[in-house]
Order: C-alpha cells, then sequence, then structure tokens
C-alpha cells in the first residue's frame, strides 16, 4: 500500500494498480481490438489471409463478455470465496434489460409493423408495461442496465450475509433464486417475450446491428470493457479491502473477532460483480443478437464457475484465461462432435477440481518454477500465484 | 312424462292382469305422425298390457318397429315379429315402414324404460336404472319410487333411489313434501343435484320459482351445505395430490438426505441417479417384453431391486473414483459432481438415444378410488405414497438398526474419533454414498411411473431435491420428510389459485426468505458452535 492513499488522486491509484508488464498486455491487446480488429475485419478484401470473417468477430466478441463474466465471477469466489451460482442471472438481467432498448429499436419493422414488440402484439397487448417506459431512451436503459440487477443484487446479499448464510448454503439459494428466475422469464405474462426471449434486432442508436462496422465497435467496446473490469479488478485486490476480502474468504470469523463486520466487504464485492456480469449482459446481446431464459438456466451458471476454475482461480487473467479455453473448446466441439461436447465438459469439471486446483495458471507457474530451479519449493511458489 | 309415470303406477298396481296379447287397437297410435298421440299411446299400452309392453317399447326406442300393411311389427334382423302377439311372421312381410321418433318422445320412453329395469332382478341394471331415473326424476313418479324404494334391499341402491325421490318429490304441489325432499338433497355430495337446486332459489321473471319461502330458504341451506361438502372433497383431493406431490419429492430428496444431510458432499448428479432408476425400470420392461411377455405386468417389481442396484454401483463408482479426493472441499465437490451429472446426461443419450423412453404403467396400477363423485385417487398415485414411506422406513431401520447405520452416524458426528475406535471410515463413506445413491435409484424407479422418463429427467428435479434437504435442515431425516411433505402440499393448494408455474416461483422465494430467518432449516442441531 502506498503511505498516504488518501492524497493520491483515485485514477492515479487505479493505474498503478497495473504494473508495467500488465500496461504492456493491455496496451496491446486494446490496440489489436481497436485497431487491428477494424482494419483486418473492414479494409482488407474477404479473400487476404489476415482477413477476420463475422464468425471470428461474433465468437470472439462473445467470449471477450463471457471473460468479462468470469473476472467478476473470480472477485467473489477467487477471492471472496463466495461460489455464486447465479451469475446467470445477473447476465441475463443486463441482457434482457438491453434488449428492451433493443426491441424498441425495431420499431414498426417487424412482422406485425406495429410499435409494440412483435410478441406483445403476438398477446394482444394493447400497451407497453409499465416497466418498458422509456426503453426507447438509450441513456435510461444504461442507466437501468447498472441499477437494476445491481439493486437485485443487493438486496438479496444483505438478506443472505446478514444471516451468515455461507459455502454451499449460499450456492443453492442463488441457485434457487436464478431457477426461480427463469420460470418467471418463461412465462408470456412476465412480459419478456416467454421462451422465446427478445430476437431479431435490427439497429442499435439508429445503426444497422449487423452491419460489420457496428459489430467492430461493439468488439472494440467489449475488449475495453474488460480492460477496464480487469484494472478495476486488480485495483480492488491489491488495496486493503482486497485484503480484508481475502481475510474473510479465509477466516471469516477470525476477521469478525478482529472487529470487522464481513456483511459490507462482501456485500460490496458481490454487487460489484452482478454489476459487471449486467455489463457484459448488455454488451453481449446486440452482438449474439438473442437472450431468452435459458441463459438463467442453472447449467449456464455453473458453467461459469468452470471457466474460473479451469483458468485459476484468484488469478485474474486465470479468469479470462479459463473463459477463452472453455469457451474455444466448446465453439469447436459443438460444430465438430456435438455429441462428445458434454463429455468433454464433464471430464473438465472433474479433471479441474481434482488436478488443477489452481488452473491453468497455476500449472504454468509450477511448470516454470520447475524448469527454473528444478522443483524445489513447489508447494510454497504454489500458494505465492495464488495471493 | 307424467303420463308416463302415472301409468307405470297403475302398472304396478295391477301387474297381475298382465296379458300375453295386447290389443292392436293400442299398438295403432303408436305409428301415428304426432308426438303428442304417440306419448299417449306409449301411456295406454303400458296400462293395459304392462308386461309386455317391455319389449315393444324396447324396439320403439331401437329403431325396430315398424308399421306392416294393417298391423304393428318388431323387425329382429332377418326376423319379424308381430307387435302384438309376439308371434314370428312367415313369411316377413316385405312392405314395413319403421316407427320414426322424435327426441322428446325419445326422452319419456327412455324415462318410463328406465323405470321398468327397476325392478329387474339383476342388480347392475337395477343400478343403472337407478342413476338414469336420478337425471330425470319428477313428481308422477313418485309412487313407482317408493314402490321401488320398498322392494329394494341394496343400500346403494337405495341411496340414490331415495335421492331421486327427494328429486322427485321437488316437483310436488305440496310445499311440505318439497321441503322434506329439499333437506334430504342437501345431504348429498354430487354437483349434479346443487344444480338441481340452485333454480329454486332463483327468480323467473318477477315471480319466484319455488312460491314458498320456507323451502327457498331450506334449498339455500341445502346447497351451502352441498356446496361445503364439494369444497371439502375438493380440499382432500388437492391434499391427496399434494400428498403425493411431496412423496415425491421426498425420494428424490431421501437419497440426497444421506449424502448431503449426513455426509455433508454435495451431489450435483443426484439428478442423473434418478435418471439411472428410471432407466433401470426402462430396462427391465424391455427385458420382460422380450423374454417374460406373459408376467410383463410384474416388471415394476423386478425394477425395484435392480435400480437400487444399478444407482447405488454409479454412486459407489463416483465415490471411489472423483468425491473421496474432494471431501471437506464443498464447492469442489460441487462442481465435480456437476460435471459427472453433464457425463451420465450424455452417456445416457449416448446410450439409449435423446427421446424420451416410453415406460408403462402396469395394469394393476390403473384406475383409482372414487372417494366422492368429485374425488377419485388415482392407485399410481397410492402405490408412490406408500412405497415412500416403505423407503423411509427402510432407510430409517438401516440407518438406526443396522450396525452399518451405526457407523455412519458414528463417522457422521466424530470421524476421527470413529476412525480411532476401529471404524474403516473410507468404507463406511462409501457405502453410506452407496446407499443414498441407490435411494435416489428407488426414486428415479417410482418417478418413471409418473413422469418422463428421458436424459435430462434428473436436471428438473435437482434444485427441488436441494430445496427440501436445505429447508428441512441438514442432516435431519425428520427434517427432509417434514419439508417433502410441506412442500408437496404447500405447492398443490397454491396452484389452485395461482397456476403451476408461479405456485412453484413462489415456493422457491419462499424458501429463499425462510433460509434468510432460520438458515439450519426447520429441525436445526441444537448447540453453540462457531465455524472456524
Amino acid at each position: 500500500m502506498s503511505p498516504s492513499p488518501a492524497r493520491t488522486p483515485f485514477i492515479v491509484r487505479l493505474g498503478r494498480s497495473f504494473n508495467a508488464r500488465s500496461w504492456q498486455m493491455a496496451g496491446l491487446f486494446a490496440a489489436f481490438a481497436l485497431i487491428a480488429v477494424p482494419v483486418m475485419h473492414l479494409v482488407l478484401p474477404p479473400d487476404h489471409p489476415l482477413y477476420l470473417s463475422t464468425y471470428f468477430i461474433t465468437l470472439t466478441g462473445k467470449i471477450l463478455c463471457y471473460a468479462i463474466v468470469a473476472v467478476a465471477m473470480d472477485l467473489i469466489w477467487g477471492y471472496g470465496g463466495i461460489l455464486s451460482l447465479g451469475h446467470g442471472l445477473f447476465f441475463a438481467l443486463g441482457g434482457y434489460t438491453f434488449g428492451m432498448y433493443l426491441m424498441r429499436q425495431i420499431g414498426r419493422d417487424g412482422s406485425y409493423q406495429s410499435d409494440l414488440p412483435d410478441f406483445m402484439v403476438f398477446l394482444d397487448w394493447k400497451e407497453l408495461p409499465w416497466f418498458w417506459a422509456g426503453s426507447d431512451n438509450f441513456l435510461w436503459v444504461v442507466l437501468l442496465v447498472l441499477v437494476v440487477p445491481a439493486l437485485i443484487a443487493f438486496i438479496f446479499g444483505y438478506f443472505a450475509f446478514r444471516s451468515r448464510i455461507k459455502g454451499v448454503y449460499f450456492s443453492i439459494i442463488t441457485q434457487a433464486l436464478t431457477y426461480a428466475a427463469m420460470l418467471l422469464f418463461f412465462r408470456n405474462e412476465t412480459g419478456f417475450g416467454g421462451n422465446n426471449g427478445f430476437t431479431d434486432f435490427k439497429r442499435i442508436l439508429g445503426y444497422s446491428i449487423t452491419a460489420p462496422e457496428t459489430r467492430v465497435v461493439l468488439f472494440g467496446l467489449s475488449a475495453l470493457a474488460l480492460i477496464g473490469t480487469l484494472l478495476l479488478a486488480r485495483f480492488l485486490v491489491t488495496s486493503k479491502y482486497g485484503r480484508i476480502l481475502t481475510a474473510i474468504r479465509d477466516a471469516e470469523s477470525r476477521v469478525m473477532f478482529i472487529g470487522y463486520n464481513p456483511l459490507w466487504y462482501k456485500l460490496f464485492v458481490w454487487t460489484l460483480s452482478a454489476m459487471l456480469c449486467a455489463i457484459a449482459g448488455a454488451l453481449y446481446v446486440p452482438q449474439v443478437g438473442i437472450i431468452n431464459p435459458s441463459e438463467m438456466s442453472v447449467g449456464t451458471s455453473i458453467e461459469i464457475a468452470i471457466w474460473v476454475a479451469v483458468g485459476g482461480r484468484g488469478t485474474l487473467i486465470g479468469a479470462v484465461i479459463g473463459a477463452f479455453v472453455v469457451n474455444l473448446a466448446k465453439s469447436w466441439f459443438t460444430v465438430s462432435f456435438p455429441e462428445y461436447w458434454l463429455f468433454f465438459l464433464g471430464t473438465l469439471f472433474i479433471v479441474a477440481t481434482l488436478y488443477l486446483p489452481q488452473g491453468i495458471v497455476g500449472l504454468w507457474v509450477k511448470l516454470r518454477q520447475r524448469a527454473r530451479r528444478g522443483g524445489d519449493d513447489l508447494a510454497a511458489e504454489a500458494k505465492g500465484a495464488s495471493a | 312424462m307424467r303420463t308416463i309415470g302415472l301409468l307405470l303406477c297403475g302398472w304396478l298396481l295391477s301387474a297381475s292382469l298382465a296379458q300375453a296379447a295386447i290389443d292392436p287397437a293400442l299398438l295403432k297410435p303408436l305409428a301415428s305422425d304426432d308426438s303428442d298421440t304417440k306419448i299417449a299411446a306409449i301411456t295406454a299400452l303400458a296400462q293395459a298390457a304392462p308386461a309386455e309392453a317391455l319389449p315393444v317399447l324396447k324396439a320403439l326406442a331401437d329403431d325396430s318397429l315398424a308399421v306392416a300393411g294393417e298391423r304393428l311389427v318388431v323387425v329382429d334382423g332377418d326376423r319379424v315379429f308381430d307387435a302384438a302377439t309376439n308371434a314370428e311372421i312367415k313369411p316377413a312381410p316385405a312392405a314395413r315402414e319403421a316407427i320414426g321418433i322424435n327426441n322428446r318422445v325419445r326422452r319419456e320412453l327412455a324415462a318410463a324404460l328406465a323405470a321398468l329395469r327397476l325392478f329387474s332382478d339383476e342388480r347392475a341394471v337395477r343400478w343403472q336404472a337407478a342413476q338414469e331415473v336420478t337425471l330425470s326424476a319428477d313428481a308422477k313418479m313418485l309412487p313407482l319410487l317408493d314402490k321401488a324404494l320398498a322392494a329394494e334391499a341394496d343400500p346403494e341402491i337405495r341411496t340414490r333411489l331415495q335421492l331421486a325421490h327427494a328429486q322427485a318429490s321437488l316437483g310436488s304441489a305440496d310445499a311440505e313434501v318439497r321441503l322434506a325432499a329439499v333437506r334430504t338433497l342437501g345431504e348429498s355430495s354430487d354437483p349434479n343435484v346443487r344444480q338441481l337446486l340452485i333454480p329454486l332459489t332463483e327468480k323467473k321473471g318477477d315471480n319466484w320459482v319455488d312460491p314458498d319461502s320456507g323451502v327457498r330458504a331450506a334449498a339455500g341451506t341445502s346447497i351451502r351445505s352441498i356446496e361445503q361438502r364439494l369444497a371439502w372433497a375438493d380440499n382432500l383431493g388437492r391434499a391427496f395430490t399434494g400428498l403425493s406431490l411431496g412423496s415425491i419429492l421426498l425420494l428424490a430428496a431421501l437419497g440426497l438426505a444421506i449424502t448431503y444431510g449426513v455426509m455433508g458432499v454435495i451431489n450435483m448428479a443426484h439428478g442423473e441417479l434418478l435418471m439411472v432408476g428410471a432407466y433401470s425400470a426402462w430396462a427391465m420392461q424391455s427385458v420382460f417384453r422380450a423374454y417374460l411377455p406373459g408376467s410383463l405386468d410384474w416388471y415394476l417389481l423386478a425394477a425395484i431391486p435392480v435400480g437400487f442396484l444399478s444407482a447405488a454401483l454409479v454412486g459407489i463408482l463416483m465415490e471411489r473414483i472423483v468425491i473421496r479426493h474432494l471431501y471437506g472441499r464443498p464447492l469442489e465437490t460441487l462442481l465435480a459432481t456437476w460435471g459427472i451429472s453433464l457425463f451420465l446426461m450424455q452417456a445416457a443419450r449416448t446410450l439409449f438415444g435423446a427421446q424420451n423412453v416410453e415406460v408403462a404403467n402396469p395394469v394393476w396400477m390403473a384406475g383409482g378410488i372414487e372417494v366422492m363423485p368429485n374425488l377419485m385417487l388415482p392407485w399410481n398415485r397410492i402405490i408412490i405414497v406408500a412405497f415412500s414411506i416403505a423407503v423411509l422406513v427402510a432407510m430409517w431401520a438401516i440407518l438406526n438398526l443396522s450396525r452399518l447405520g451405526m457407523f455412519v452416524r458414528a463417522v457422521t458426528q466424530n470421524r476421527a474419533m470413529a476412525g480411532c475406535v476401529g471404524v474403516p471410515t473410507g468404507r463406511i463413506d462409501t457405502l453410506a454414498f452407496g446407499l443414498g445413491a441407490g435411494i435416489a435409484g428407488l426414486g428415479g424407479v417410482a418417478l418413471s411411473q409418473i413422469a418422463n422418463v428421458g436424459p435430462a429427467m434428473g436436471q428438473g428435479y435437482i434444485v427441488d431435491s436441494f430445496m427440501v434437504v436445505v429447508l428441512g435442515g441438514v442432516g435431519q431425516l425428520a427434517g427432509a420428510v417434514w419439508a417433502a411433505l410441506g412442500l408437496g402440499v404447500f405447492t398443490k393448494f397454491l396452484e389452485g389459485w395461482t397456476g403451476a408455474v408461479v405456485a412453484k416461483i413462489v415456493v422457491l422465494v419462499f424458501i429463499i426468505i425462510f433460509i434468510q430467518k432460520r438458515p439450519q432449516g426447520l429441525f436445526a442441531l441444537k448447540g453453540r458452535f462457531v465455524e472456524s
């Protein structure tokens, strides 16, 4: 910690939480996402060897959003020791909220040429439900994306953490919450399109949503959001707050006996994590073009945990790596061997928990040290990697 | 109708006067084109020659009564009988014209025939007739019903006839008779009777349908008491479906109560263990179909041990290969067992196909018990309730009376101490996990009788099962039982006014809120302790 943190401006402290090497990496990544990708997609002709296809942009953009979710999950699970099985809910809520805006942007271009979204015409509704009010205003919807999931997380978290529900209990009730929300969103009467959800988007802020330029911009925004998430997360986990959070993870009762109230520490990271998920969801929906209640299914939320576990819990970059590895494997498997994907994923869950407690990052650190020192003090070093 | 009623009484009183042949003059008007004449003819005919009237009236109802020249004939296939003498006519007259009847005549005729059948020698015929009479009883049939009641010995038919009698009395001109009838009808629990009484309390134009205020008041009271009884039956039915849902939840959650509640292992593959049990039932059905088609109905009995053993085997393998390395790390166990569940799900899909397989109910599980006119308890639900009780008792006995159970409890309470006194803790873990898995398999066998059997079936139960265990309190069998039954009944009553999906959401939200208040569940272990 800096000796006088209060006098240093926040932005400087935030900037300092990345070391020089991290900034280099972030800069490289930003340059790739904001300069190289647009050039390679828009300027190069489709037959050029360096041309990036729409498929690549959509897939990678989607995984960037997943990586944000993974970092959010890593914050709460890797550093807070709270395994949430409800992050799919916040992701989907962000997606649905932004989806409302996208549905309104369709305007009269839907199949029924009505001002109302098609599914409402289909249900014979005459006007928008109250919670759709203002959904045609971009800024209002962005505000909702930030506030609604965070508010739900805050209320739920406040009561759960106040009752000192933790460990598996917390996981199970977050799962129940997500499951209940999924059932709710499956109903047509809820006003979110039932089991079809939202789809057939036409434009965003007046620009066509399928135009290559729009895709590139969304891709760049997702990349920036990921860098921002990583920076914020790094800042948090290296701050005093982060240390107390890890202390709560390791021995909650002792932290309490010293005089800290774990409630607010947990609640902050929980709410922040939900908010990050919602942002990821809002970026995800325009790129993928659909949001439906299956995003809230039990399996989706557990899968988020496995991204983090595979990449390496308690290491922020591990979460990103995990999200990329698992999702690239998924898109490869589901195209090439769809019937083996669940076998692979199942095995991954088992192997990652049994043999890779520190994930890929931990494995890499271990291998590097073994190469450097011939395998001395492995245990101590592996511990160091997670701190 | 009334005329027929009268005539039937007349016939009863003069039954001994029955003659062998019918005067053709009585028969002739039956061929008239006018419905009123026809009805009058039915009356006159039965009055004059009731014993012979039955086959003729039946023939009229069956459209097999015809006019052939001057006489009426009953056509039976190729043969033709004289309606008056019942003698066969040879050769059969070629020119004959069937007598048509309209619905009004048909209705009157049906009532008349039903009333005649009330005196049949066969109980089934009388029962049928009593039911038909109840639907169309009216005041002029009262003497007949009195007569039938006097002759009837069967209590079930008597009750039915008394109802019909009361119903017929409603048309009486005497307010006292009506009042008595309304009171009798109030003891029924048939929704049809309620429909019958409602008009009595209503106004037609400016006048009351029933002029007597005492009768109206009594009718109101009777309607209320019938409605009360109906509501009671409704609630009873709901309680029963709730009970059966609860016992399904219990079967799904009992195995989890051992693995999670007692051993502290989060088994997300629990739903897939149910699936293993359900597929065992399907496999046994296929085996029986192929090799023992004669006793196909009993495949389910064979499926019980097979389901238990195959699920237990899968559970033991899971424990040996994966879970034993993760004791004390519940969150990792959760993820690893989720991986196992994906694996098993895909394995079922690869082995048995992605479609649901068809598991038929054995014949002895079809049908049900009719407790009240609007309350039917299906046999398969009753059997599942009984089965879950049996499983519960067996599990309680194993845990509390057997040596294995004692060891399991010992390891649960103090692993190190149990190990010190010689309990093979590792093997006990494996066996206990196998037991929990086997019970899930039994649950699966039961589920195969009421739910779809397919690769994804397990996923639907995992959240519910955990809710039961968490609500009941970890480590508490009694808690799991109360939680399962409570959730079942609560859900079903809620479904009555919110619909199934909303009921489920409300229940989940209720549990989430409940856990905030009592994090240890309904039945918490008493004690003061703080973790780590």
